[in-house]
């Protein structure tokens, strides 16, 4: 088996005498779609703010190995936006988009970790920054084509329907070119069509080789989607492997419906 | 029109203003001859007036929350004001541009030089605004203390012109570098704050700078403040007290015309959006790949380096300066212009430092009475536009691939 793209191990958060999170490990290959499951207030959203820099761990190791055949990044500690220039995107369980800025400029916002151009080149606008703009627009264009959200280029993002504000989530960690996705309950609120758009369009993207991790509720979305899942409960690991495994698994059943 | 809970309501607001009222309307003493006057008829008119008044504000209010719910369901982008729409569309704008800018150029030769001298501290509050406009408008971070960058630019020209001798226009260029120095001195602590914090920081951070100038005698020379500061300088000519105005008058032209150059390219640049991006959401945009403290420091150090510039122009166009000219009332009222005017929006900002600045001096003829105008009309245009008189639009794109669709 080739090397995961993130590895995880032991990872450990306590708030005040909370143990929020005890001793996750959890692996993410590439090319994968991996869920994490489990019920409400398991750890799951903690586990992705301890992974994208916004808390740190208190015990544990999160590596990050590029596809690229770089060099294992240590990510544990890091500021969000450096985890992110280092390829691990994420998009929020509460929409938190850029409400008025337009559909567009949301996008464009994710291109900043992979582009340079500062005070100087805002105001002079050298051949450089012109240049480093168009990219910035023709890709940003492009992934709203991806998405689906062409239509919408010049609109504020606070006036989009519901389910495209997710999509635009999507498109914006899509711009900062991860190699691996996060998707907190990427469904959450839609109803049956819209899931199953989405449904498509997580396929569409992990077609490109992008590993993803997803939290989500929707076991429909989960089972049809994932490759593997791991279920935790009480910030502790309860089950991991195949969907088909997970379903018939004692101890998630006794997880989600008590005894 | 009015149902009749609502005409109690008028009714009782009425009654509560002529008790509020009584002692200074109806209530007239006079201590030579010991009599009291009752003035009976002025509850009168204080009713009557109160309850119209009131009766008003209630019908406005009904027009616009009617309107708000209107405007949330429209394509926000598609139907836009009229006064947008006039900016977006480039011939109205050039058009637009040209008269403002002639009628700038011929003012000073049409007006006296009291008119003059008022236009002048109105385009420095201009450039002041559109500085405050980074940092607030643009980036979100409420800036209290904002008079402290004008006041060390003030001084760094004041100070070096009285031990070395340096000129203004040396002194232009490092009365905003010092100022800009100082935005990244007040960003290093402030970094993690954000909201009512940050205001509360800031505020200090003015009040800080002012003290020091206040009581450091030896360094600025206290309460006395420096005068005899040189006017700017033109190609070492000596100018009339007249054409030193006019030539400052010009000077501020130019200054503006640089900055909204400036902060037009920059507000819709990489860092731009990275600004807005944080005045938006701290989280997703730090998860978003933008690193939250350079981009807080190079918004406080940008506006900061404004204030400086603008400071120097105001040592040199007074000629004394001391530390009661930036007091925290100055903060406020340049945070004022840009929420007044819109926060982000550079028209706005113009048009806000205008009005706030020509608007108490043209209502000197209502004597005492102007400040409490100006007040009211601070309200209601707060209550009625909180977005500011002229709200700020994004920029948008057009894609070749739209028109084959």
């Amino acid at each position: 088996m080739d090397t995961p793209i993130l590895e995880v191990s032991k990872m450990t958060m306590d708030f005040g005498g909370i143990r929020a999170l005890d001793k996750l490990d959890l692996e993410v290959y590439s090319g994968e779609i991996a869920a994490l499951i489990g019920p409400n207030g398991a750890g799951k959203t903690t586990f992705f703010n301890c992974l994208t820099g916004i808390y740190v761990p208190t015990r544990g190791d999160i590596f990050l190995n590029p596809p690229s055949g770089g060099k294992k990044v240590d990510l544990k500690g890091l500021l969000p936006n450096k985890v992110t220039e280092h390829g691990l995107a994420r998009t929020f369980q509460n929409i938190r988009l850029f409400p008025r800025m337009t559909v567009l400029e949301n996008v464009m916002i994710g291109r900043h970790c992979r582009t340079k151009a500062f005070i100087v080149g805002a105001i002079f606008r050298g051949p450089a920054t012109r240049k480093e703009e168009k990219e910035i627009l023709d890709m940003s264009y492009a992934i709203l084509e991806q998405v689906g959200l062409q239509k919408f280029v010049n609109e504020y993002a606070q006036n989009l329907p519901y389910g495209a504000q997710r999509r635009l989530e999507i498109a914006r960690a899509l711009a900062t070119e991860p190699s691996l996705l996060l998707l907190d309950e990427p469904a959450a609120g839609m109803n049956p069509q819209e899931t199953q758009n989405l449904d498509e369009l997580i396929r569409d993207i992990s077609k490109g080789g992008l590993a993803i991790l997803l939290i989500e509720h929707d076991m429909k979305l989960v089972m049809s989607l994932s490759d593997r899942i791991y279920v935790v409960d009480y910030g502790k690991k309860i089950a991991e492997g195949k969907p088909e495994e997970i379903r018939s698994n004692a101890d998630v059943i006794k997880a989600y419906l008590g005894e | 029109m009015f149902s009749r809970k609502e005409l109690q309501r008028c009714l009782l607001i009425s009654l509560w203003f002529v008790f509020l009222t009584f002692p200074i309307m109806v209530i007239k003493v006079d201590p030579f001859e010991r009599l009291v006057y009752w003035r009976w008829e002025n509850i009168l008119y204080v009713a009557v007036g109160s309850f119209f008044l009131s009766l008003l504000f209630r019908m406005l209010l009904r027009k616009n929350e009617g309107g708000g719910a209107e405007a949330l369901g429209a394509d926000s982008l598609e139907k836009t004001p009229i006064v947008t729409r006039i900016l977006e569309t480039p011939k109205y704008r050039n058009t637009l541009m040209l008269t403002v800018l002639t009628a700038a150029l011929v003012f000073p030769h049409i007006f006296s030089t009291y008119q003059t001298n008022i236009m002048i501290t109105a385009l420095m509050y201009v450039v002041l605004g559109l500085g405050l406009n980074i940092v607030v408008g643009l980036a979100g971070l409420l800036d209290l203390g904002f008079v402290a960058f004008y006041a060390v630019g003030a001084y760094s020209y004041a100070l070096l012109h009285l031990h070395f001798d340096i000129g203004f226009w040396i002194a232009l260029p490092i009365g905003g570098f010092l100022a800009a120095m100082f935005g990244i001195v007040l960003g290093f602590p402030v970094l993690r704050l954000r909201g009512d914090y940050l205001a509360i920081v800031t505020l200090g951070f003015g009040e800080i700078i002012r003290l020091v100038l206040e009581n450091w005698g030896d360094f600025s020379q206290g309460p006395s403040g420096i005068s005899s500061i040189a006017r700017p300088g033109f190609f070492g000519i000596e100018l009339s007290l007249n054409s030193a105005i006019i030539y400052t008058y010009y000077l501020m032209i130019i200054a503006i015309i640089i900055t909204i150059f400036v902060v037009n390219r920059l507000q819709d640049s990489r860092l731009g959006r990275a600004w807005i991006a944080l005045r938006e959401d701290e989280i997703a945009c730090q998860a978003m790949g933008i690193d939250k403290r350079k981009t807080k420091l190079v918004a406080f150090s940008l506006g900061a380096f404004w204030a400086g510039i603008v400071g120097v122009v105001f040592a040199a166009k007074t000629t004394f300066i001391n530390p009661a000219s930036f007091t925290f009332l100055e903060s406020a009222i340049i945070l004022s212009i840009v929420v007044l005017g819109g926060m982000g929006s550079i028209v706005g900002v113009i048009v806000g430092a205008f009005i706030l600045i020509l608007l108490p001096e043209y209502l000197r003829a209502l004597s005492e009475y102007r400040m409490l105008a100006f007040g009211a009309v601070l309200v209601m245009m707060m209550v009625f536009r909180p977005q500011g008189m002229i709200a700020a639009i994004r920029k948008t794109y057009t894609f070749k691939k739209d028109d084959q669709e």
